[in-house]
């Protein structure tokens, strides 16, 4: 089951739901808990090292190993049933997810950057808000952008 | 002790949704955005604003702009390595690790601290 959503004629953005089937039940469990353990170290770190220094850890690249690894697996399972060479096809899209990984961090920046900039000043949930919006906005424009170059 | 179960809860059930949103989505390199996601500090900004207030925490966002860059600069050089050398994924992104860590605290002795 797809669901296509059109950016510009030339790209389309997917939302394939029944790729939610194709995660395991272990491998949501592996997400969860090393999701809960990576934010309970950060919390930690800032408590014995103090904000600035725990900051860091805020941006943490949690999902990334997890995800990427499950990328090369599914990709490389696909095309083995396909004939291809899967370990290689696996380890391409990897890179790819990863490229995007990359891009993805400037709109972390622009999360912070609100975060920094407003939070003192302004009611909690709203900055919060508007920096998640401005994570979305930085991406998808970066994105775009990268796809139309 | 419920403090930290709580960042347990809530950073599992965030990461775990930036996850599937990740699975879902195509193409890979939009998917790959979400690998990005700022799940960690949406989990735990919101108990850290309760506990110790506004400008702590504005002062960990501040950091977090390096803790970013840093990400940048592992992804692109986890991404660079896949696609030339083709090493397993997860073998890359666990080595460079340090790579990221490094990175942020070069940043934070050079710029804040």
């Amino acid at each position: 089951m797809g669901h296509h959503f059109k950016v510009t004629d030339a790209m389309r953005i997917e939302a394939n739901l029944s790729a939610v089937k194709a995660v395991k039940p272990h491998e949501y469990v592996i997400r969860f808990v090393f999701g809960g353990l990576v934010t309970v170290m950060a919390g930690v770190i800032a408590k014995y090292y103090g904000p600035v220094i725990g900051g860091l850890f805020l941006a943490f690249p949690a999902i990334f190993p997890a995800s990427a690894t499950l990328i090369e697996k599914h990709e490389k399972q696909k095309k083995q049933r396909a004939g291809f060479d899967g370990a290689r096809r696996g380890r391409a899209a990897a890179s790819v997810d990863a490229a995007g990984a990359a891009l993805g961090t400037f709109g972390l920046m622009a999360f912070a950057l609100i975060v920094w900039q407003y939070l003192p000043a302004h009611r909690a949930w709203l900055i919060l808000l508007l920096a998640a919006l401005a994570w979305f906005v930085a991406s998808m424009l970066l994105w775009t952008l990268r796809k139309r170059i | 002790m419920i403090d930290l179960l709580l960042r347990f809860l809530f950073g599992g059930v965030i990461v775990s949704a930036f996850a599937v949103l990740g699975d879902i989505f195509r193409p890979k390199s939009f998917a790959g955005l979400f690998g990005a996601a700022p799940s960690i500090a949406l989990a735990t900004l919101g108990l850290t604003i309760a506990h110790k207030g506004h400008i702590y925490a504005a002062i960990e966002a501040r950091s977090m702009i390096a803790g970013a860059v840093a990400f940048f600069v592992y992804a692109s050089v986890a991404s660079w390595l896949l696609m030339r050398f083709r090493p397993p994924a997860l073998a890359v992104t666990l080595v460079l690790l340090p790579l990221w860590l490094g990175t942020g605290l070069a940043l934070w002795a050079i710029i804040l601290r």
